[in-house]
C-alpha cells in the first residue's frame, strides 16, 4: 500500500516537473543565448546615423508607443499611463534612456528580445498589455532604428509604478502559463504571391500596428481569438468594430486614418487616440497599404442578433428632437463636413450598440489633426438624460431612417455607466 | 424679418443673378441693406466656431453663458487666456473633471486658443444674482474676506488681485462674480486639498491652504449672491502690484502640443 502511494506520488512529481519543464521550454524557445542585456553603468551608445533616428521616429509613430507609454499631461514616453485590461490595470513602464528607471543601460539585443520574446532586461516576463505578441512580427533592423530613436529622447527620471492586478494575475507563474498557451514569437513573412503594397500593409498592420490588440475578440483568459482577421473586439467600454471588407471606399478609409474624420464616419473613442498620436503622422503611401491590406480580410458576418424592438419609440424621438436633430438633421442626414449623418450610419447600427450608448454619454471630439485640425465635437449627455432616455434615444436612432439593428435596454445604459461587463 | 433674409439668400444665388433685371437687383439690394440696417444677422454657416463648441453648450449653456442656477460655470466674457490655461489643466491633469478631460484630450494648443477667444469674446448679458442662501454673520465673514482678505495671516483680499469689481484681469485672472455658490465652493476647496491647480507660481493654490472650510463656504456663499456690474468685463491691468506672484498675472508661457 505504502509503496503505491510512493509510486503516485513520484508519478505526480514527475508529471509536474514535466509541466514546469514545458512551460518553461515553451516560454524561453527561439531565444539566442549569450546575448548582453545591460551596458556597463556610463557606457555610452555609439550614435545612430540622423536617417536611422528619423526611421526610428517614424516607426514609434507606427506602433504608437507614445500612447501608453506617456502619462496625462507628462513627459512624452516617461511612461506611467495604466492600461485598463479585465485582470487589472498595467502601467507603461519609463522608454527614455535614464540609467535608473528607463531603458538607459539596455542594449538593442535586450530591446530586440523585449519586443520580439516579450522580456524585459531583466528577465522577467512581460505583460501582454505591451502588445508583443504583435510586436513579435517587426523585423529587427526596425526594432534597432525604434531602439536608437528612444536612446536619443531626452533621459526622464519615472520610477516605474507597480501594476494594480489580482493574484494570480499578478504572478510570473500564472504570465508563464498565459504565454506557454497564447504566445508564440513569430517572424515576419512577406506572402510571396502578394504585390508589395499588400505586403508592407500586412506588416504595419500584424506588426507595429498592433490592430489585433483591440479589433480582434479575446477569450476568456485574454488570448486573442483569430487574431490575423480583426473580427472585432472589446476594450474599456467601447467595441473596436471588424475591420475586413469593403465597408467605405478605399479612400475614406486612408482619410479616417489621416485625419480622424471621413465622410461616413469619424475616429472616436480610443481610436481618436490612435488618430491622434499615430496615424495622422503616417505617410499617405503606408496607410494606403494599411487599407488595401485590411479590404483584403474577411467582411464581418451579417448580423445575427433578433432585431428588438425598441420599447418606448415616442420617448426615443422626444429626446432626439430635444437635443439631437439641432446638429444630426431631422432625418438623420448630419452636416456634410461637421457632424456625422446617422442615418445609414455603420457605427451606429453595429450589433454591439456600445459605441452609440458611449458617445451619448461622453459625446467626443474626432482628434485635432492637420488634416482636420479644428473638429466639431458632441457634447456628453451622461449627466442630462436617464438611462432609460439613453436607452430610448439610441434605440431610436438605431431603428429610423432605414436603420435596422437592435433596440438597446436600459441595462446596457446602466452597465455602460458603471463600466460593467455583462 | 423672415422675408427679408429670404430676399437676401436670394440675392447670393447665381441663377437668379443671371436671370433677373437690373431693376429687381438694385431693390433686392436695397433689401439687403435694409435688413443689415436691422441688424439681422444670418444664423452663422456650420464652419462657425459656433457651431465648432456646440460640445460645450450642453452643460455651459448657448455661448457660455450658464448662469448662477447649475453647477456648470459661465465662460462668455471670461478672459482668453484664463479659459485656454483651464483647458489646458484638465487635458493634462491639473484640473480633475473626468467629462472635460475626455472632451479636450485630442485638441491642440491652437485649437483650444482659439476656442478660448470665442468665448472670451461671448458678450452675453449676466442674469441677476440667486437670493443669499446663508445666514448674516456669514456673508459678512465672506464679504470681509474677500474686501479685505486677513493681513494677520497673510491672506490678500480676493479684490487685490481679481480687481476691485471682482470681474478678473487679464491676461488670465477671472471674474469671481456669476458663478453658482456649488462651484466657487468646490473650487476653493479642490484647491485647498491638493486636487485643483494652474500654472506656476500658483497662488490660488497658496490662498486656498490658509482657509478653512468654514472661510471656504463663506466666501463662496457671499460672492454667489454679488450682482456682477455693468458688462462685467476683466482689468486691462491692476492698479497696483498684485500681493503675491502668480501665473494668472503674467502673459501666457509657452507649451505647446
Amino acid at each position: 500500500m505504502k509503496a503505491r502511494l510512493i509510486h503516485w506520488l513520484l508519478a505526480l512529481v514527475v508529471l509536474v516537473l514535466a509541466g514546469l519543464a514545458a512551460v518553461a521550454w515553451l516560454n524561453l524557445r527561439g531565444e539566442d543565448a549569450a546575448q548582453q542585456l545591460l551596458r556597463a553603468p556610463g557606457a555610452a551608445l555609439a550614435p545612430a546615423p540622423q536617417a536611422v533616428l528619423e526611421k526610428g521616429a517614424y516607426l514609434a509613430r507606427a506602433g504608437n508607443c507614445m500612447g501608453c507609454h506617456t502619462a496625462q499631461g507628462g513627459a512624452a514616453y516617461a511612461g506611467g499611463r495604466g492600461v485598463e485590461t479585465p485582470f487589472g490595470v498595467v502601467y507603461a513602464p519609463n522608454l527614455t534612456p535614464d540609467a535608473e528607471t528607463g531603458l538607459g543601460r539596455w542594449t538593442a539585443d535586450a530591446f530586440w528580445r523585449a519586443l520580439h520574446h516579450g522580456r524585459s532586461a531583466d528577465g522577467r516576463l512581460l505583460y501582454p498589455a505591451f502588445p508583443y505578441p504583435q510586436y513579435t512580427r517587426v523585423l529587427r533592423e526596425d526594432a534597432d532604428a525604434l531602439f536608437a530613436y528612444l536612446q536619443s529622447l531626452a533621459p526622464v527620471r519615472a520610477p516605474a509604478r507597480p501594476h494594480q492586478l489580482e493574484f494570480p494575475f499578478n504572478t510570473q507563474a500564472a504570465l508563464a502559463v498565459w504565454r506557454a498557451l497564447y504566445f508564440r514569437a513569430g517572424e515576419w513573412q512577406p506572402a510571396a504571391d502578394a504585390p508589395p503594397e499588400w505586403n508592407r500593409g500586412a506588416y504595419l498592420v500584424q506588426g507595429l500596428g498592433h490592430c489585433a490588440a483591440c479589433h480582434s475578440a479575446r477569450n476568456r483568459w485574454g488570448g486573442s481569438i483569430e487574431e490575423g482577421l480583426l473580427l472585432g473586439g472589446a476594450l474599456e467600454g467601447w467595441h473596436a468594430p471588424a475591420l475586413g471588407g469593403r465597408q467605405m471606399a478605399q479612400q475614406d478609409l486612408v482619410r479616417l486614418l489621416q485625419t480622424g474624420v471621413a465622410p461616413t464616419a469619424s475616429a472616436t473613442g480610443p481610436m481618436a487616440e490612435v488618430v491622434f498620436s499615430s496615424t495622422q503622422y503616417l505617410a499617405p503611401a503606408d496607410l494606403q497599404a494599411m487599407a488595401v491590406y485590411l479590404q483584403t480580410l474577411p467582411a464581418p458576418p451579417a448580423p445575427s442578433v433578433a432585431l428588438a424592438r425598441a420599447s418606448d419609440a415616442l420617448l426615443g424621438e422626444k429626446v432626439y428632437t430635444a437635443h439631437c436633430a439641432q446638429c444630426h438633421g431631422e432625418q438623420g442626414e448630419g452636416r456634410p463636413g461637421a457632424f456625422g449623418a446617422l442615418a445609414g450610419n455603420h457605427a451606429v447600427t453595429l450589433d454591439d450598440s456600445s459605441n452609440v450608448v458611449r458617445m451619448v454619454l461622453q459625446g467626443g471630439y474626432p482628434p485635432a489633426t492637420a488634416g482636420n485640425p479644428r473638429p466639431h465635437g458632441m457634447p456628453p449627455f451622461s449627466h442630462q438624460l436617464s438611462d432609460a432616455e439613453i436607452a430610448a434615444v439610441s434605440s431610436f436612432v438605431r431603428q429610423s431612417w432605414g436603420n435596422m439593428a437592435p433596440a438597446v435596454g436600459t441595462i446596457e445604459v446602466y452597465r455602460a455607466r458603471e463600466k460593467r461587463r455583462p | 424679418m423672415a422675408g427679408l433674409k429670404g430676399s437676401a439668400v436670394n440675392c447670393r444665388s447665381r441663377v437668379w443673378r443671371a436671370r433677373v433685371r437690373f431693376a429687381a437687383a438694385a431693390l433686392c439690394s436695397l433689401l439687403v441693406l435694409g435688413a443689415h440696417a436691422h441688424e439681422a444677422q444670418p444664423a452663422p454657416t456650420v464652419d462657425a466656431m459656433a457651431w465648432r463648441v456646440k460640445a460645450c453648450s450642453a452643460c455651459h449653456g448657448d455661448q457660455g453663458r450658464a448662469t448662477p442656477e447649475g453647477y456648470f460655470p459661465r465662460l462668455a466674457g471670461k478672459p482668453a487666456d484664463y479659459l485656454f490655461r483651464q483647458m489646458q489643466n484638465f487635458r493634462d491633469g491639473r484640473r480633475h473633471h473626468a467629462p472635460m478631460a475626455y472632451l479636450l484630450a485630442h485638441l491642440t494648443d491652437d485649437y483650444l486658443r482659439e476656442m478660448a477667444g470665442y468665448f472670451a469674446q461671448r458678450e452675453v448679458p449676466y442674469p441677476p444674482p440667486l437670493a443669499a442662501q446663508a445666514p448674516a454673520p456669514v456673508l459678512a465673514q465672506g464679504h470681509a474676506l474677500v474686501l479685505q482678505g486677513d493681513a494677520a495671516r497673510g491672506l490678500p483680499a480676493c479684490v487685490a488681485c481679481h480687481g476691485a469689481a471682482m470681474t478678473g484681469v487679464l491676461p488670465a485672472v477671472p471674474g469671481l462674480l456669476g458663478l453658482s455658490r456649488d462651484y466657487l465652493n468646490s473650487q476653493l476647496g479642490a484647491w485647498r486639498t491638493g486636487a485643483r491647480h494652474a500654472q506656476a507660481p500658483d497662488c490660488m493654490a497658496a490662498i486656498a491652504q490658509k482657509l478653512s472650510v468654514h472661510e471656504v463656504g463663506a466666501i463662496s456663499a457671499w460672492l454667489a449672491a454679488q450682482p456682477v456690474p455693468q458688462g462685467g468685463k476683466p482689468l486691462a491691468q491692476l492698479p497696483r502690484v498684485a500681493p503675491l506672484a502668480c501665473a494668472g498675472l503674467a502673459a501666457d508661457h509657452k507649451e505647446t502640443r
